[in-house]
């Protein structure tokens, strides 16, 4: 008996459903030298914009029970030194290269857009309108309808790639924010990104993280995810890409089960750099014990 | 692609009331250079999250040594730990201290002995050693060193032992002249003030540091500290920096 795991978003097909989350990967090759890219169902690598950036002061970690908060602000090489530096290495890889990207306005967004189309070995676009450490006044995209019908529709229309945007939890209603981009094109969503947190030293009275606050993830907020994953997924139909504190396949298995059809390694990555390669061996004797041939038997599976 | 390693702990005793030192097999010989780090990760639990750094205190064979001070969550479970329990072992991670071509100084601040007892070690009868502890009860393996250093300079603060003060004074006094590269770690404010007395000369310091840290590989880049060049990662830029670049 085989048992494929074997999955597709819109037009592209990934070998197995566990992908890296971007801003816990790096470019791909930190830890290559820790694990077989080849084995993971695609990577997807540190957001990208138009011009590098620094990002935030330090302390920019802090540990927090069952997770972590983190204030990167974004820092990157910029999408020009990733080409010419980064991908060349990532081209090397029997995997799919998904790019994170962000821009400080919407006019920046559009234009990482058509240089991520046109540049080859980027196999999709996941849009980040969501990132919780960075102040512009796009910031809010991902917040409020409006804005972000806009600036979907725009980037959509510029990239034939398949186009992913990446949700905030921190809405009244993320199915509202998912619907809207199914309607305005895009082929899928990805959710969550990080919960913003902050925790104060007593002492001081001071924020332990350089920028008061930031994005709680790991554990901790795994469940807070799978619950937004099977709501979305009820609402849409366009494929949904879970994530939030995946450590382990069981894990992984809630979010597929929930309606996920493909799930994002994050935090875990730091716990143990296996951790990606660990959920696609661990989902294989699953799919094996319970006698599942086809993965996609087992994605929004959950049982009222 | 074995940097990942199940390490079995033959022996974790304190030394002091909060002093440890704990001592894990490898399977697997590694090239681990002082200077370096391992992650440790003490269980399956996911509390706390994420494993800790130590720096390679000694290694020798399949014997792989971390000297640590019980200062949270991590390092209290870690003290707690018995022989023949294993840890995740991650590394050698980060940059080595640069070679010394000839003779050297190093200075230790407290629990800094963690990261330069290999290199004093490993460069026999070169190095001139200047340690700074709270009291008497913190010298630590002062015979070994002894065997291994050139010359041993010891300043406790209560002065009961050696020369009373801070090992910067120490330093100052006696090392200084010397006019040999030096090789330190210990708390910033050590950091800070043999910034301070090097200032203006041209003796190239080079000092570990410590951040919080999540991957340890140059990933998260959650370990950013400032540098005169911008921001860098202390795990994969570092741990071992010049101090000059450093912004204390």
């Amino acid at each position: 008996m085989t048992h494929s795991l074997e999955v597709q978003i819109s037009s592209l097909r990934l070998r197995n459903p566990v992908i890296t989350a971007s801003g816990t990967f790096g470019y791909g090759l930190e830890y290559s030298q820790f694990i077989d890219l080849n084995l993971a169902g695609a990577i997807t690598v540190k957001g990208l914009s138009l011009n590098p950036k620094q990002g935030n002061p330090p302390p920019r970690i802090y540990e927090t029970p069952c997770g972590m908060i983190n204030s990167i602000g974004l820092q990157n090489i910029g999408i020009d030194a990733f080409v010419v530096e980064k991908l060349p290495f990532l081209k090397k890889f029997d995997t799919k290269i998904i790019v994170n990207f962000f821009g400080e306005n919407l006019d920046e967004y559009v234009e990482m857009a058509l240089k991520l189309d046109a540049t080859d070995g980027i196999h999709a676009l996941e849009m980040n309108v969501s990132c919780p450490n960075k102040s512009s006044e796009w910031r809010k995209m991902g917040l409020e309808a409006e804005l972000l019908k806009k600036a979907v529709k725009e980037v959509r229309a510029v990239t034939f790639k398949p186009l992913i945007v990446k949700l905030s939890p921190q809405v009244t209603d993320i199915t509202v924010m998912a619907k809207i981009c199914e309607d305005e094109g895009a082929d899928a969503v990805s959710l969550i990104n990080t919960i913003p947190a902050m925790v104060i030293d007593i002492k001081s009275r001071k924020s332990i993280i350089g920028t008061t606050t930031g994005g709680l993830s790991g554990p901790a907020i795994r469940p807070v995810a799978v619950r937004m994953v099977f709501e979305v997924s009820r609402a849409v139909k366009i494929p949904v890409i879970g994530m939030g504190g995946i450590v382990t396949a069981d894990d992984a298995l809630q979010f597929l089960i929930a309606g996920a059809r493909a799930i994002a390694i994050g935090t875990a990555n730091f716990i143990n750099p296996h951790a990606t390669l660990k959920v696609v061996e661990g989902i294989k004797k699953f799919l094996f014990e319970e006698r599942i041939t086809d993965i996609n038997d087992l994605i929004g599976s959950f049982r009222d | 692609m074995n940097k990942v390693t199940q390490a079995k702990i033959v022996d974790n005793k304190s030394l002091t009331d909060d002093i440890f030192l704990i001592s894990l097999e490898i399977p697997e010989p590694i090239e681990a250079k002082p200077g370096q780090f391992c992650i440790l990760r003490m269980n399956e639990r996911l509390d706390p999250l994420l494993g800790r750094p130590f720096s390679i205190f000694d290694y020798e064979g399949n014997i792989i040594n971390f000297l640590y001070r019980v200062k949270g969550k991590g390092t209290e479970i870690l003290s707690k730990m018995d022989k023949d329990q294993n840890v995740l072992l991650t590394g050698p991670l980060g940059r080595w201290y640069p070679y010394p071509e000839k003779d050297f100084v190093v200075i230790a601040g407290g629990i800094g002995l963690a990261s330069v007892y290999y290199l004093i070690k490993k460069f026999k009868n070169r190095a001139y050693f200047f340690c700074g502890v709270r009291s008497e009860k913190e010298i630590l393996f002062y015979n070994e060193i002894k065997t291994f250093a050139k010359e041993v300079y010891i300043s406790t603060e209560s002065g009961t032992t050696g020369y009373r003060g801070v090992v910067t004074d120490l330093f100052k006094e006696k090392g200084l002249m010397l006019n040999l590269p030096v090789y330190a770690c210990g708390p910033m404010v050590m950091l800070k003030e043999l910034k301070r007395i090097v200032q203006g000369s041209s003796i190239p310091c080079y000092v570990a540091v410590e951040e919080r840290m999540a991957c340890g590989i140059g990933a998260c880049l959650g370990c950013a500290i400032e540098t005169r060049e911008g921001l860098k990662r202390v795990c994969t830029d570092g741990p071992i920096f010049e101090l000059k670049e450093l912004m204390l």
